[in-house]
C-alpha cells in the first residue's frame, strides 16, 4: 500500500464549499527512463483515483504518464452531510492505496 | 561640509568592513512556483519524507531494539538545535561529523543495527525529521579547536579548480550569484535548507546528493557519499551560512 496525504477541513457549514487537498506517494515511473545500467524502467503509475465523500463519489481522475512523481492535487466539493472523504487509488503494479478523513458539518 | 566628510569616512569603513556580502537563501534565487511549494507545508512534497522519518524515531530497530524516542524523547524538544549546530567536532567520536553521521552512529552503535543505505527513504526520512526541529533556528557552527583543519580543509576544497570545467564553488557561488546560468539564478550555494526535496530528482535528498550534482556539472570526479572531503565542505559551508536561519526541508529545482 502506497502512502498519501489528505487534508479536508474538519469542520464545515451546510453549502460551504471546501477544499480537498491530497499529496501521494509515488515515483510515476513514465516507462521511457533507462536505470544507470542501461535497463528499461517499466512504467509505474498511479492510473486511476477515486474520491468519495459520505458514500458518494466525487471525483474519479485517469493519471497519465505527463504527471510527476509525487502528485499533488487539490479540488473543491460541496459539504452537504457529516461523513468522511475517502480516497483511493490503484498503480499499475496492482498496488493501492487508500487515506481517509472525516468532516463534520453543522 | 565636515559631517559630509565623516559620513563617507564612516561609509568607507563599513564597505571595508564588510568582506563578504549577507549570506541569502536559496530560495531568494527561486520562483515563486517553488517558494509557494517550499512554503506550504502540505504541498511541499519533502514532507513525505518527513512523515516516514517521524514514524521511524519512534520504531524499534537492530539488536538493541531500541528506538530513537526511547533515549532521545520527543524529538520536537530533544532535537531542538541540533541541525543548526552540526557539522561539528564530536567529543565522543573524536571527530567531525555530520548530522547523517552522527545519526549513522547511533544506527549502528546504540541500535546495533545495520546503518542507513546513503539517500535511502529511511535515511533522508530521518534526516529530515531531525533538520525539521530546528526550522527557522540560525545556522550556527563552531570551528575553532578541533574542528579547525577540518574546516580549513573545507574552505580549500571550496577554492580549489576541479573538473574538466575548471572551476571552484567559489567561481560561481561566491563571485557570479544573482547571475543566469542557463535557465537557472545561480544562488550562494548556502546549504540551510536541505535535506530537500529536488524537482529534478522527483524526490528528496541531501546535501551530499546535491553537492555530488554539483562535481558532476563542472565533470569533476564525485566524491563518495560520507568521505572526508564531503565533510570537511559542509562543514565550511555551514560555517559560510553563519546567522542564516535553516529552512529545512526545503524545495529545489
Amino acid at each position: 500500500m502506497s502512502a498519501g496525504r489528505l487534508r479536508v477541513p474538519a469542520r464545515a457549514r451546510r453549502g460551504e464549499v471546501i477544499e480537498i487537498r491530497l499529496l501521494l506517494e509515488h515515483p510515476m515511473e513514465n516507462g521511457f527512463r533507462r536505470d544507470t545500467l542501461g535497463r528499461a524502467v517499466p512504467k509505474n503509475i498511479i492510473n486511476t483515483l477515486v474520491a468519495r465523500y459520505d458514500g458518494r463519489e466525487i471525483l474519479r481522475a485517469e493519471f497519465g504518464t505527463g504527471i510527476a512523481a509525487n502528485p499533488y492535487l487539490a479540488f473543491f466539493t460541496r459539504a452537504t452531510a457529516s461523513g468522511e472523504v475517502v480516497v483511493s487509488w490503484v498503480d499499475d503494479a496492482g498496488l493501492a492505496g487508500e487515506v481517509r478523513a472525516p468532516i463534520e458539518v453543522g | 561640509m565636515i559631517r559630509a566628510a565623516l559620513l563617507l569616512l564612516a561609509l568607507c569603513a563599513t564597505l571595508a568592513g564588510a568582506q563578504s556580502p549577507p549570506p541569502r537563501s536559496g530560495l531568494d534565487f527561486q520562483g515563486d512556483d517553488i517558494r509557494r511549494l517550499q512554503e506550504d507545508d502540505f504541498a511541499n512534497p519533502a514532507m513525505l519524507w518527513v512523515e516516514r522519518g517521524a514514524a521511524l524515531w519512534r520504531e524499534a530497530r537492530g539488536a538493541a531494539g531500541k528506538s530513537c524516542a526511547d533515549c532521545h524523547g520527543d524529538a520536537a524538544s530533544s532535537m531542538r538545535g541540533v541541525a543548526a549546530r552540526l557539522p561539528g567536532w564530536d567529543r565522543r567520536l573524536g571527530r567531525v561529523v555530520t548530522l547523517d553521521a552522527r545519526i549513522q552512529a547511533c544506527a549502528t552503535g546504540e541500535q546495533r543495527a545495520a546503518g542507513f543505505a546513503p539517500e535511502s527513504r529511511d535515511h533522508i526520512g530521518l534526516l529530515a525529521y531531525v533538520s525539521l526541529q530546528s526550522r527557522g533556528m540560525p545556522q550556527r557552527v563552531e570551528v575553532e579547536g578541533e574542528a579547525r583543519a577540518v574546516f580549513e580543509r573545507g574552505r580549500e576544497l571550496f577554492m580549489t579548480r576541479v573538473g574538466q570545467m575548471n572551476l571552484a564553488c567559489t567561481h560561481c557561488h561566491d563571485l557570479k550569484w544573482g547571475r543566469t546560468l542557463l535557465t537557472e539564478k545561480i544562488s550562494q550555494g548556502q546549504p540551510t535548507a536541505w535535506p530537500a526535496y529536488r524537482l529534478d530528482w522527483q524526490a528528496a535528498g541531501s546535501l551530499e546528493r546535491r553537492l555530488r550534482a554539483c562535481f558532476v556539472g563542472v565533470r569533476a570526479a564525485m566524491p563518495d557519499y560520507r568521505s572526508d572531503e564531503l565533510t570537511a565542505l559542509q562543514l565550511y559551508l555551514a560555517r559560510r551560512a553563519q546567522g542564516l536561519a535553516l529552512e529545512a526541508p526545503g524545495v529545489r529545482r
